[in-house]
């Protein structure tokens, strides 16, 4: 491998390195975070503290083994991070060991087999989410009704520990299924999407959060606000959330204007399970989506294209991690394709003519 | 008047306050001056003085050789110490080929000037001449001989002259310091260089953060049709002279064609300043504007400095340094070059001699990169730098050019937005000079090829001589053989 001299112009240097980007997405994060923990209680977040936990000390471990400088990269973020995102899409109530396989297969076989930081070609998180709904779908899927903390149901901090740590029968009292997986379970019922959802979804509860689903997604007003703070800091650019909702938005008013009946319509899809989170935060992962914001158009419209394919026709109830994943592995492919016009070339990289000079003198 | 957006750019921290205010000063006589034969791009001068010569201000110490080479002149009246070699002014600090002149102080012009009342009189190719003998470069840092860009016309259909007065670079303020003081000889430099170009338009691109030298030039502009000054946007790297144009005309100069293809020419404000200077009262280049900046610097100036003068002097001039520096740089933070020491000399290309803290320069260590895209969206020429450096790295030169590697202006805007500090430009620059280097070799291959070929057609030559030698001689043996035979009958027969 080739080394260039450690001296290296420009002599300038903007304000900006890895661990400032990672800390301005977990800035982004908290007030979902903190939401998220105050609505599910002391279980959530001890899932929380275990998967972020397992998450650092799994990439210490590989990092030593590797033989790579290990208090740098960690001060980076980046693990953390992944821990993070994983833990917002776990059901809350989700016991520990869901916690650490997942951060586990998110660090070592997602992140670090493929040789660290930014060498991954999935979203770690994603990963791992996927992973684990396979292998584990019963305690993936078995999600509750918000008992904020202090309320008359929310479990005490002892019971918590029961709950994440033993055994937990207490989980059956307060289970629900998620807003996504009640509509499946009812289309598939033969009800129709009205008679679903009435009762069931409002859509100002969804945007303030108080619904059943994963620890972080259920706020969509907070996500909204993380996400903004991320474009007002330059860390994302507005590409792949805008084109990311916007096609699932359009999808589904599209759908819902041909059949009300058997499909929800857009502001639902837009609003409910992982989608806000997803385009915000996991979609715009930078390490697994295209470079050129042509690259990032394409790849979040594909995003919202498939989370509303899997959504509606697989068994799947929801389809950010799978969508997410699956535009991951297409992002060499958009950034071959769709690179920037090179300066003085046309498309195809051919030098421009002149355009009043045909011939010289 | 309306500007046309390029791609890319950044914004970095300007840090032009430190020494805009301060009007140029001239730095007093140094007690030496090592004056490189060479401070331009193309072929090196040719020492006209010998050692113990005495010389005047403005006498030729160093003659050109070929078309594309700059003359050199005594900065100042003294004796010629030596010719020697002395470390360049480059960040190698290899020691090139300098003449060392000792200043009598008296600072006596040569009577050899050739002062001129209406440069406007002349024809385009004497003015040319002039500005040829006069050794002037590119003053912007890239050391182009200027006359070679004055006789485009021959060439190229030409229309405008674009004239650079951007300054993008930070912490640098010569240029706007000259356009501030000196307006009206630099709008004289550049009507005199539109004359020799023969166009009849002429733009001057200001960036927006000097609202004074705007308002100068502008009004020193005035008077002239054709001469229009421009606010550009704050942009670095809005000097580049393919972005400059394109910003100013909408024009985008075809890939490995150079503007003029376009019609149109690009020079610098302060090469202007030395037109001006060169056809007005007829003195060549041997002084320039140059700024003594940055954070370590005690009082940060720009000064009007003899070519030739060590660094030294400039830094002594402003009060020396307040900290060690952690970087002294000749030129800008984002295209300059470290200073190998204080004792290299100011040549015709130094615009700035900085001295950075290690807060200003903020290096960190190379981290890992993360995708995410800040270099793409920085490169002003469109490139992927992620994608071109990883194929550096691995030494994959072929696709390294394969993605635009030519096409890269080395401006370093992907490495300044770089996250993980990765010394991106550093990577293309290996790169350049590794395939320069290859096709070096591979010249020198067919170079030796040649010359074995040639070497095998003289031997056979001379083999081919030989032969025909000796046949000759064989055959001149064997007539004088037959002659003597015949003669010897001829004699029994008489006898
Ligand atoms: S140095 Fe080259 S690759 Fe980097 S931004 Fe400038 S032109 Fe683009
Ligand atoms: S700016 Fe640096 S980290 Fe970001 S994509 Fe470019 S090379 Fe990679």
């Amino acid at each position: 491998m080739t080394q260039v001299a450690a001296v290296a112009g420009p002599y300038a240097h903007e304000a900006n390195h890895v661990g400032r980007i990672m800390g301005h997405v977990m800035l982004a994060l908290m007030p979902a975070t903190l939401f998220g923990l105050y609505l599910f209680g002391w279980p959530a977040l001890l899932l929380f503290l275990v998967t972020t936990l397992t998450a650092v000390i799994a990439e210490a471990i590989c990092l030593k083994i590797a033989g790579k400088p290990v208090r740098l990269t960690l001060m980076d973020g980046s693990a953390l991070l992944t821990g993070w995102l994983l833990a917002m899409t776990l059901p809350p109530w989700a016991p520990w060991w869901i916690g650490v396989v997942g951060s586990l297969l998110a660090i070592v076989v997602a992140k670090q087999v493929f040789g660290g930081i930014g060498q991954n070609l999935f979203n770690p998180a994603m990963v791992a989410r996927v992973a684990l709904l396979v292998s584990f779908p019963v305690p993936m899927t078995a999600f509750l009704s918000p008992t904020p903390l202090f309320s008359a149901d929310a479990p005490n901090f002892l019971e918590a520990l029961a709950i994440t740590f033993g055994e937990a029968p207490t989980i059956d009292a307060v289970s629900s299924a998620s807003v996504l997986g009640h509509l499946r379970t009812a289309l598939t019922g033969g009800e129709s999407v009205s008679q679903a959802l009435d009762g069931f979804y409002n859509p100002l509860a969804m945007l303030w959060g108080n619904a059943p689903g994963s620890l972080g997604e259920t706020s969509a007003l907070l996500i909204l606000l993380g996400g903004a703070w991320l474009l007002y800091k330059r860390i994302i650019t507005w590409h792949i959330p805008v084109s990311m909702l916007a096609s699932l938005f359009v999808i589904a008013t599209v759908m819902h204007l041909v059949d009300g009946e058997h499909y929800a319509d857009g502001l639902y899809h837009v609003l409910s399970g992982a989608a806000l989170l997803g385009a915000f935060f996991i979609a715009t992962d930078l390490v697994t989506s295209p470079v050129t914001p042509r690259g990032q158009l394409l790849f979040g419209a594909g995003c919202g294209l498939l989370v509303y394919v899997i959504r509606t026709w697989t068994s799947y109830p929801e389809g950010v991690a799978f969508a997410v994943m699956l535009m991951n592995a297409c992002t060499p492919l958009i950034d071959h394709y769709l690179k920037p016009r090179i300066y003085g070339r046309d498309r195809r990289g051919e030098p421009l003519t002149y355009p009043d000079q045909a011939e010289k003198e | 008047m309306k500007l046309f957006r390029i791609r890319g750019g950044v914004h970095p921290d300007d840090r032009k306050t430190l020494s805009a205010s301060q009007p140029i000063v001239t730095l007093p006589m140094p007690e030496l001056l090592h004056i490189p034969v060479q401070q331009h791009i193309g072929a090196a001068a040719q020492p006209a003085v010998r050692r113990g010569q005495i010389v005047r201000k403005g006498d030729l110490l160093a003659r050109n050789q070929g078309a594309i080479s700059a003359p050199v002149h005594a900065p100042t009246s003294g004796r010629i110490m030596g010719i020697g070699n002395f470390p360049a002014n480059h960040p190698s600090g290899l020691s090139v080929r300098t003449i060392t002149l000792k200043p009598d102080g008296e600072d006596r012009w040569t009577d050899k000037l050739t002062p001129c009342d209406d440069p406007f009189a002349l024809e385009p190719a004497e003015v040319a001449q002039r500005v040829a003998d006069a050794g002037i470069v590119g003053m912007g840092g890239a050391t182009f001989p200027s006359a070679v860009k004055l006789n485009l016309r021959d060439r190229y259909r030409l229309h405008t002259l674009v004239i650079n007065g951007a300054e993008c670079e930070p912490y640098l303020t010569c240029d706007d310091r000259l356009m501030q003081e000196n307006a009206a000889e630099v709008i004289d430099g550049i009507r005199i260089m539109a004359h020799a170009l023969g166009v009849s338009r002429t733009l001057i691109g200001i960036e927006n953060n000097k609202p004074d030298a705007q308002r100068l030039m502008r009004e020193a502009a005035q008077a002239f049709d054709g001469v229009e000054v421009v606010g550009l946007p704050t942009r670095y790297p809005m000097g580049s002279e393919k972005h400059l144009v394109q910003t100013l005309t909408g024009r985008e100069t075809p890939a490995r064609a150079l503007t003029a293809d376009i019609g149109i020419v690009v020079h610098n404000v302060a090469t202007a300043y030395a037109v001006h200077e060169a056809l007005r009262l007829g003195y060549p280049l041997v002084e320039r504007t140059v700024t003594v900046s940055g954070g370590a610097v005690k009082n940060p100036a720009n000064l009007r400095v003899l070519i030739g003068t060590p660094v030294s002097s400039l830094l002594d001039y402003c009060g020396g340094t307040v900290e060690e520096p952690a970087r002294m740089i000749s030129g800008g933070p984002m295209m300059g070059q470290p200073l190998p020491s204080t004792r290299v000399p100011i040549v015709k290309g130094s615009n700035g001699v900085l001295a950075l803290t290690g807060k200003e320069t903020a290096s960190r260590p190379e981290g890992a990169c993360i995708r995410c895209a800040s270099c793409v969206n920085a490169c002003p020429c469109g490139l992927l730098p992620l994608e071109m450096a990883a194929r550096a790295k691995v030494g994959d030169l072929d696709g390294t050019v394969k993605i635009g590697l030519m096409d890269c202006v080395a401006c370093g805007s992907c490495s300044y937005v770089c996250p993980s500090n990765i010394p991106l430009v550093q990577y293309f620059n290996y790169a350049k000079g590794e395939l320069a280097a290859r096709q070096r070799s591979k010249h020198k291959q067919l170079e030796t090829k040649r010359l074995a070929e040639q070497r095998t057609a003289r031997m056979e030559e001379q083999k081919r001589k030989k032969r025909e030698q000796m046949e000759k001689r064989k055959r001149e043996a064997a007539e004088a053989k037959r002659k003597k035979a015949a003669a010897a009958a001829q004699t029994e027969a008489n006898a």
